[in-house]
């Protein structure tokens, strides 16, 4: 223990040592174990896991001694080297920190010291924050330093040594009083927060873990320390740790030792620490290693518990954060201190004394006669409350009036509102006053920004200097000051012109070129002339002479502008003369300067005569230059004078031959010489030119010089203008003057800078000075975005408080190098055409005024004067120009457009034109050798060079090549594209294509076969599937019509409705939510079950083999029955005889049910007799087309389920025919009886069907009866006239489908377009959600869609039409026959569901015509024609709209007769009276013909019992009524249907064909068995299938019957005709097969079989197939 | 006919949990979404796990369900979406959906945490809204696929839930091959380590 608690002394020593390297906290030096002893003890208290862990290592693992024996020699090495570094550093330290701690130790002495210092070094190491609130405590030494460590250590070191100190006693005596709650205290508080608490007494219970442990291990060590002095450590330890709480948890070490390897890491990256310690803690390291961990830890914590300190970074939040208990103040408490901050006005009357002042009593104005107004009405309690509230107040009593009442107005609501009245009518509203909407103006500046302006760096500053200006016309300008100010721009002249001095610089110029003219003539008088020194000299004299006109005219300026200076000015002075004031402080001096006038006179005569001179050789030139001339134009002329001579000699001659006199000629010469002249027009005789007058030029030049010279000797003159003059007082004015100079100060001029047309700054209105003069001297800073375009400066002038704008200047935008300090001032001139015209002395403006006194010479001034200011670019901080980069600054020019920038001058669209990019090109002067422009410069070179045109349409996506990722042509190519794209397109071949190969050489050319045979078939019919072109045409057609009907669905099937994706219960009424509470209430009775919905499975999560077909086949009635075979045609007849004998022995008929749907073929035992009972389930496998189990295509499944009723014949075969018992071999035969055929779609779309479905039977079956001998009951009497067999049975899907949503609806949703009127169609809709509102299980129909996709309202498609005229013509006597040769005519147009051809739950009506073209359609189309044939036939008839089976919702035809209602199906031709009971409707919906629609609203809506006189309209409910008339629908049917022909020879040659494939296909499916074709039974079946036809399939097998018995004695005979309406060949062979005849495999078995088709008009086929197996008995 | 080459993506990880602050006892259904060049090879596509519920200590759902499965594509266009929808019973005892959400499986091949943010969709009506709390039949999507489409949803209104957090690790195979870069191998990783070194 001694030895422990030494290493583990020498440890803190050595974590101390670090501290106070680190760490501000000093200690006592001279106590070196106290300083020892206080680090750990500091240490401890902030973190308690590793030193706990410590604690518990040097307790519990005595058996590491040794290690630790090396462990602590090494430590003392390591202190001992530290003590001396120390040492040194505490010395500084200790000036900083050393204070408090000084006082204290001051106060505490001898061991308690060590426990004190233990208390202050629990300070934690998080900072001087802490330090400081240390401080601030421990120099308040009346504040008890109680926490709670050191009060309990306090109190055990004296209760075990009896030592007291003056502070601890005093602690002590607190602690004293509650040592048990100190206790607990002590071991749940936090150290750390100690100090700040301490004031506070609520502390009790914190049971924060890490909180208790610290203050535990804090005890623990100073247990420790406490050991140097006890008599034993153990007996401290235990006194201290014995009733502690439980060790803590293990993890925590492992924890904290993560932590302190990190922060070992991180120490030694800083390297902060001394080279001893870096050792030390790589040993510590190298034990790490093979060292159990926990004892590393348990050893090594300390000292890593110090790099802890010395990183506050360290600290987890949770050192900071303190976890404590939310603070309970106690309710009382609370309210008190509530009530001390709040205050509840009371509701209770305020006595009235209380309100008023004392020692007064109210005083009612009332009761003295004064009227008092009523106050608005307020509720009694807000006014006591608000009375309360003011007397708590200051002063609250002076708000009560004398009667002890709020003072108030006597009503403050106003009688009417002060908001002005809105006018609402827009009528009323005063049309001046109207608002008028104008479109907001978008400043076209506004988008041109300057490039890189919105950068930081990129804010320009324009910098406009104001200074002031100057008017040199002002209209308050008195004649006075209009002299002045002419005399003052004269002088100004005068004195630019003398700064410039033009006239010297040209006299000078003069002189030198004389000098320079006279030194080259001297060379040419002794050299001789060269050609080239000749031209000199003519240059030379030439230059002389223009440089002496010009210094001339500045002569002539310069003495001009002097005299008229002088004249001005006389003129002031005459004028203050006769005004007798002066206005102008103007003063004009003129300064003589005399001359030597000998030099001068010598200077001027010399320059005459050198003027002269040159004058005279300029003559002279220009004199033999004209005389040179003259005598070449001399020589011209007598050269042509001379032609014209000659040839008028030659004329003469000609004119009057040889025989003419020479003297005539002579004559004729001169005179014609003479007239002639003119017409000829020779050149004129040139005059010599005049010679050069001397004299007279020297005259001229004399004049000259006096006119623009000073005179000799002539003193030179001086004028200097000042403005030293005083001006006339006001008072000695005249009136008008004075008027017009009190006009002058009431002036003020301001001027606004206007930028881009916007005003962006105004200066400060100043006045206007006498000598009309106005300074600002103001400087704007422009910070500007957008390009300056302009810089305006408007000057306005301020009369008191109106203001005109006088005039503006536009400033040009400076060039970027001119900036602020550099710039000058400049001046720019500005006028105003405004007149202005005054009653005193001021002149006004663009008025004529006079100087003269006749008033002649009148001049007119308008105002003007000249703004001095600078625009120049702003200076930034740096002393960078804030100006635009000079590429972005136009060309130098101001005015002109601004090409800062391609992209801002012709926008960005205008990038894509090349002539727009030209242009901006040349007008912004791009310089083409700058790199930056090569690109655009290289775009117009080819774009100018015509090679590449550019493009004159708009490049939208210039960008978009970067985008593809191949070439058009090679996405084209690619199959595997392609084959992507078109399942994107959703094409039916590759609509749910499964993975489109990942190369493009794994997709393979297979794959588009199918859909480019489909591309390419698009026109071409192929006739061998269908047997008939016309078939065919109608195949293609009907495709047509389906795809494009398929792509509106898909389309529609994109519109998705809330009901698409979320399944919601029904909004309940309130009925039904009272009964499901009813329900939760009811009481559960688990007999009586009920019946479950079943959950609705969305077909997204099915795969094969989920979804099964269940069929309950349920019972028959009425299945034909065997007839004895007999050989001899007698028999039957004896069998007859026999009667009721037979019908007992005999059995009747085996049936048995099989189904087959999807190859999967199923059946039920075998029962016995004509009406058995099965009751049996057969379950059925679906799978989905390409195992797609979407709704869209579970709906195009075309698949039917076949239910077949066969007899099982079982015969007795074999040798042993003689000796039964021995041998018997029976051979099971299965006749077939009849079938049924449910579409799946009917299926899936109701989800479950359940009825007696009528057995499609054929006609006759050989060897069965449907008469059952004997029985002759009035049931089998209505039977027999029926002949029906029925078949009960129960068909639904499992699990249960959710029906695909009727595209119908969504199509309402898609809104396809329709001719209805929008008011019927909403009418329609209303009553179709009323109707299924009230009876939601009775279909109704009120509008429909035709095959264009449209929207027709029903009753158009009622309308009588004619049918063929030969059924007409066939019974012209019997209607009867002839109604039901057209219902014949009609079932026999073959029947195709609407879902299954347009995939989709969508009905579409197609007209008759168009149905009798297509020869296919729905039962409503069917429907449709029978009942327009009907009509045509004066039959009162209606479409009946209800619910059949096994179609569902269909359409039946109702017609009305003597005898009764009686339904039609149209679709088999079959009629039911009303009270049917096996009719196949099962509920009337509605009725509808050509004008009406009629509900059924009658309680049950079966045909049975429906009450079909629709005039009752309690039980019919019409759509038009009296409310909403029928609008006069127009039919949408033709007027008149055309047929075409029977075509027999077509219906002949169908007739071999599907003979042929039949027989082909009987033996295709007989492949191990011969088929034997009897033929002679195949003659006698085909005779008797034309019976059949014009018997419509009644009864007449008992004929056909003995007939064939008697053709064929040896046979036993099974066969049947069937009957189809024609369509297509694969519906036949289908039904064929189904029959199961090809399935006999007795050896000797013979088949037979024939075909019929009968033409009805129209191309309507009916087809009989004659099916017959005949076996040899 | 050569195999069609395909590339691979396995993905296995786990439904950690989740963090529904009002519900407790749920269990997680999930399933997975993918066009039509997917298809998975190996594993389950469909999974429901247990039902947790929340301990006193801490508020999160922990299901801690695997997820194994590979796929095989030859297009990334269609990449699977894991959608889970968490269910629980509601006061009455009725089982109620109570989120539905979809994430995409990470592209990269490495560790990857995804926390979903889980919703329902909304009842139409306030009456129904009382209904459905009443009789335990909350609105619920059609298919919970819906949540990995986007078309169609905007004619829905949905109210978010909780989160569900999910961890991946991806493999991928022959995705350079076929020519597909899904990036740098795993960023996240590396980031997701350099954090807790922070810590």
């Amino acid at each position: 223990m001694e030895r422990m608690a030494a290493s583990s002394e020498i440890r803190e020593k050595l974590r101390n040592k670090r501290r106070a390297l680190q760490d501000t906290l000093v200690k006592n030096k001279n106590e070196d174990d106290i300083q020892a002893l206080v680090p750990s003890a500091r240490f401890n208290v902030d973190q308690q896991p590793t030193a706990m862990k410590e604690a518990e290592g040097s307790d519990e693992d005595p058996g590491e001694t040794l290690r630790r024996t090396f462990r602590a020699q090494r430590q003392r090495r390591k202190k001992k080297l530290l003590e001396q570094s120390f040492v040194q550093e505490c010395h500084d330290a200790e000036d900083a920190e050393e204070v408090p701690n000084a006082r204290r130790h001051s106060a505490n002495e001898g061991s308690a010291d060590r426990a004190d210092d233990s208390v202050v070094s629990t300070r934690p190491p998080t900072g001087s924050q802490r330090a400081l609130s240390v401080r601030s405590e421990d120099s308040s030494s009346s504040q008890h330093l109680d926490t709670y460590v050191t009060r309990h250590l306090q109190e055990k070191l004296r209760a075990a040594r009896s030592k007291g100190e003056s502070l601890q006693q005093q602690e002590a005596s607190e602690v004293s009083a509650e040592p048990v709650s100190r206790l607990q205290r002590l071991k749940n508080r936090d150290t750390v927060t100690r100090f700040d608490r301490e004031a506070e007494p609520i502390s009790a219970g914190r049971q924060d873990d890490p909180l208790a442990l610290r203050s535990r291990v804090k005890f623990r060590e100073a247990g420790r320390r406490v050991v140097k002095d006890l008599p034993t450590a153990e007996e401290a330890f235990n006194f201290f740790t014995f009733n502690y709480e439980p060790e803590p948890p293990s993890q925590q070490e492992g924890v904290s030792r993560k932590r302190q390897k990190r922060r070992e890491r991180v120490k030694k990256d800083k390297g902060e620490d001394s080279q001893e310690e870096a050792e030390v803690e790589e040993d510590a390291e190298a034990e790490e290693d093979n060292q159990d961990q926990n004892e590393y830890q348990s050893e090594d914590a300390p000292l890593v518990r110090n790099e802890d300190d010395l990183f506050a970074i360290d600290h987890s939040p949770q050192d900071f954060v303190e976890m404590r208990k939310a603070e309970y103040v106690a309710y009382r408490k609370r309210v008190q201190r509530d009530r001390e901050l709040l205050f509840t006005p009371s509701f209770r009357t305020v006595p009235t004394s209380v309100k008023l002042p004392e020692n007064m009593k109210p005083r009612f104005l009332e009761d003295e006669g004064l009227y008092v107004g009523e106050r608005p009405p307020v509720s009694l309690t807000n006014e006591n409350i608000l009375e309360n509230r003011i007397l708590k107040m200051a002063e609250g009593n002076k708000w009560f009036g004398d009667d002890g009442k709020v003072i108030a107005l006597p009503d403050p609501i106003k009688e009417s509102s002060t908001r002005p009245p809105l006018f609402h009518m827009e009528g009323d509203l005063d049309p001046a006053l109207q608002t008028v909407y104008r479109k907001a103006l978008k400043s076209k500046y506004a988008n041109l920004y300057i490039a890189g302006a919105a950068d930081p760096e990129g804010d320009y500053q324009l910098d406009v200097d104001v200074s002031g200006l100057i008017f040199s016309h002002h209209p308050l300008f008195s004649r006075e000051h209009v002299l002045a100010s002419r005399l003052a721009q004269l002088y100004d002249q005068h004195l630019s012109r003398q700064h410039n001095n033009l006239t010297g610089h040209l006299t000078d110029k003069l002189n030198g070129l004389r000098n320079a003219l006279q030194n080259m003539m001297k060379i040419h008088g002794e050299q001789g002339s060269s050609e080239a020194l000749r031209q000199r000299i003519s240059e030379y004299s030439l230059e002389v002479r223009n440089t002496r006109q010009l210094r001339d005219t500045e002569q002539e300026k310069d003495r001009t502008l002097l005299r008229s200076v002088i004249k001005v000015w006389k003129e002031i002075k005459a004028l203050r003369e006769f005004q007798k004031f002066t206005n102008t402080p103007f003063k004009l001096y003129l300064r003589r300067e005399n001359v030597d006038r000998a030099s001068d006179e010598r200077d001027y005569e010399g320059e005459i005569l050198a003027e002269v001179l040159e004058l005279e050789a300029e003559s002279e030139g220009e004199y033999q230059k004209k005389l040179a001339e003259y005598k070449k134009q001399l020589e011209d002329w007598k050269l042509w004078r001379r032609k014209q001579k000659a040839k008028r000699k030659k004329k003469k001659k000609k004119k009057k031959g040889l025989a003419q006199e020479d003297t005539e000629e002579e004559d004729q010469d001169q005179d014609e010489s003479e007239s002639e002249g003119p017409f000829e027009e020779g050149p004129a005789k040139p005059q010599p030119p005049e010679r050069p007058d001397v004299d007279s030029m020297e005259q001229w030049v004399r004049e000259k010089a006096s006119r623009i010279r000073r005179k000799p000797g002539e003193a030179i003159l001086i004028p200097e203008l000042s403005a030293s003059g005083s001006i006339t007082a006001s008072e000695l004015c005249p009136r008008a003057e004075i008027a017009r100079r009190e006009d002058v100060s009431r002036r003020s001029l301001f001027i606004k800078i206007l930028y881009n047309d916007k005003e962006v700054s105004r200066t400060d209105s100043r006045s206007l000075s006498a000598d009309f003069r106005v300074h600002f001297g103001q400087i704007f800073n422009l910070k500007i975005i957008n390009c300056p375009h302009s810089i305006n400066l408007q000057v306005f002038e301020e009369v008191g408080s109106s203001c005109s704008l006088l005039a503006q200047v536009f400033v040009p935008v400076p060039d970027p190098s001119v900036v602020t300090g550099s710039a000058p001032i400049e001046e720019f001139e500005f006028s105003s055409n405004q007149r202005v015209m005054f009653d005193h002395e001021g002149v006004g403006s663009d008025v004529p005024l006079s100087f003269e006194s006749d008033g002649s010479n009148r001049l007119t001034l308008l105002t003007s004067g000249k703004l001095s200011c600078c625009v120049s670019w702003g200076i930034g901080e740096e002393g960078v120009p804030l100006a635009p980069p000079v590429s972005q600054q136009p060309g130098g020019t101001h005015s002109g457009r601004w090409h800062l920038d391609a992209v801002s001058y012709i926008g960005a669209s205008g990038l894509y034109d090349m002539k727009k990019i030209g242009e901006w090109a040349t007008q912004s002067r791009l310089d083409p050798n700058d790199p930056k422009n090569t690109s655009i410069m290289q775009l117009l070179k080819v774009a100018s060079s015509g090679e590449v045109t550019a493009p004159d349409y708009f490049r939208l996506e210039h960008l978009q090549e970067e985008f593809n990722f191949v070439t058009d042509e090679e996405l084209e190519r690619s199959r595997r594209f392609r084959l992507l794209r078109l399942r994107n397109q959703e094409a039916p071949e590759f609509r749910n294509y499964k993975f489109v190969p990942l190369l493009e050489r794994e997709v393979s050319d297979k794959v588009f076969q199918d859909y480019e045979k489909r591309l390419k078939d698009g026109e071409i019919i192929d006739t061998r599937e269908h047997l008939d072109p016309h078939r065919a045409l109608v195949a293609k057609y009907l495709q047509k019509i389906r795809e494009s009907v398929i792509n509106r669905f898909i389309l529609a099937k994109h519109f998705y409705q809330l009901s698409d994706l979320v399944t919601e219960e029904e909004i309940p009424s309130i009925g039904i939510l009272g009964i499901n509470l009813f329900k939760l209430a009811e009481s559960k009775r688990p007999l009586k079950p009920q019946r479950k919905e079943r959950k609705k499975v969305t077909a997204q999560n099915l795969s094969d083999g989920d979804i099964k077909l269940l069929i309950n086949v349920i019972r028959a009635h009425n299945i034909p029955i065997r007839k004895p075979l007999g050989n001899k045609p007698g028999q039957s007849s004896q069998s007859a005889l026999q009667g009721s004998d037979w019908y007992l022995s005999q059995v009747q008929v085996r049936p048995f049910v099989e189904v087959s749907f999807q190859r999967t073929v199923l059946q039920t035992t075998t029962a016995d007799g004509p009406n058995p009972s099965w009751n049996e389930e057969l379950q059925l496998p679906f799978s989905a087309p390409n195992g797609d189990y979407s709704t869209s295509s579970l709906q195009s499944v075309k698949d039917e389920v076949f239910i077949n009723i066969f007899d099982e014949v079982l015969y007795e075969t074999g040798p042993g025919g003689k000796e039964r018992g021995t041998s018997i071999h029976t051979q099971i035969e299965k006749h077939w009886l009849g079938s049924v055929k449910i579409p799946f779609s009917t299926v899936y779309s109701q989800s479950k069907i359940d009825g007696a479905f009528k057995v499609n039977t054929p006609a006759v079956l050989l060897g069965y009866s449907r008469e059952h001998g004997g029985s002759s009951s009035v049931y089998d009497q209505w039977r027999s006239t029926h002949g029906g067999t029925f078949l009960r049975l129960f068909l639904t899907i499992e699990p249960q489908l959710v029906p695909g949503e009727s595209v119908r609806e969504k199509i309402k949703e898609a809104e396809f377009d329709s001719q209805e009127d929008e008011r019927l169609l909403q009418a329609a809709e209303k009553f179709e959600k009323e109707a299924a509102q009230g009876f939601p299980d009775r279909p109704c129909i009120t509008t429909v869609t035709d095959l264009s996709g449209k929207t027709v309202f029903i009753t158009r498609y009622v309308r009588p039409l004619n049918p063929p005229q030969e059924f007409l013509d066939a019974f012209p006597n019997n209607p009867q026959e002839a109604t039901t040769l057209v219902a014949r005519f009609v079932s026999l147009i073959p029947s195709l569901p609407d879902q299954v051809s347009f995939s989709g739950t969508c009905d579409l009506w197609s007209t008759c015509d168009q149905f009798l073209t297509l020869l296919a359609g729905d039962e409503e189309e069917h429907a449709v024609l029978l009942c327009n044939y009907f009509l045509f036939l004066g039959k009162r008839a209606w479409l009946v709209i209800g619910t059949a089976i096994p179609e569902g919702t269909t359409v039946y035809v109702l017609t009305h007769e003597q005898s009764g209602y009686f339904i039609w199906n149209p679709s088999s031709g079959q009629f039911y009276n009303k009270d049917d009971s096996f009719c196949p409707l099962q509920t009337v919906g509605c009725l509808v013909n050509a004008d009406n629609v009629w509900y059924n609203v009658q309680e049950n809506p079966s045909p049975l019992n429906t009450n079909f006189d629709i005039t009752k309209s309690n039980m019919w409910k019409p759509f038009f009524s009296r409310s909403f008339s029928h609008p006069g629908l127009s039919s949408v049917q033709p007027e008149e249907l055309v047929y075409r022909p029977i075509d027999r020879a077509a219906a002949a040659e169908l007739q071999d064909r599907v003979e042929k494939i039949l027989k082909e296909k009987i033996m295709e499916w007989r492949p191990r068995h011969p088929t034997r074709w009897n033929r002679y039974c195949n003659t006698t079946l085909k005779q008797f299938l034309p019976k059949l036809e014009q018997s419509r399939g009644q009864d007449v097998a008992e004929g056909h019957r003995l007939e064939l018995q008697n053709l064929l004695g040896d046979y036993r005979i099974a066969g049947f005709p069937l009957h189809l309406p024609f369509s297509e060949i694969r519906p036949i062979i289908e039904a064929v097969h189904s029959t199961g005849v090809h399935n006999i495999h007795s050896a000797n078995v013979e088949f037979a079989l024939a075909v019929y088709v009968h033409p009805y008009p129209n191309n309507v086929l009916s087809v009989w197939v004659y099916l017959a197996s005949l076996v040899r008995t | 006919m050569p195999n069609p080459s395909v590339f691979l993506l396995t993905v296995n990880g786990q439904i950690e949990g989740a963090n529904f602050p009002d519900y407790d006892s749920l269990y997680c259904k999930y399933c997975y979404v993918y066009g039509h060049d997917w298809a998975p090879t190996t594993g389950l596509e469909e999974g429901i796990t247990q039902i947790t519920s929340k301990s006193t200590q801490s508020h999160r759902l922990i299901w801690n369900f695997p997820l194994e499965i590979t796929f095989k594509s030859t297009n990334p266009s269609g990449w699977p979406q894991l959608v889970v929808s968490v269910y629980g019973p509601d006061v009455f005892g009725n089982d109620v959906v109570r989120g539905y959400g979809a994430t995409h499986i990470p592209f990269t091949p490495g560790q990857h945490t995804r926390t979903i943010p889980m919703f329902v969709p909304e009842p139409t009506w306030r009456l129904q809204k009382f209904t459905g709390w009443l009789l335990g039949r909350r609105p619920e999507y059609t298919d919970p696929k819906v949540v990995a489409q986007g078309e169609g949803r905007e004619v829905t209104r949905v109210r978010s839930q909780g989160f569900v957090t999910v961890s991946f690790h991806i493999m991928t195979k022959d995705m350079k091959k076929m020519g597909y870069d899904a990036g740098p191998s795993s960023p996240s990783a590396v980031q997701s380590e350099a954090q807790s070194y922070v810590k």
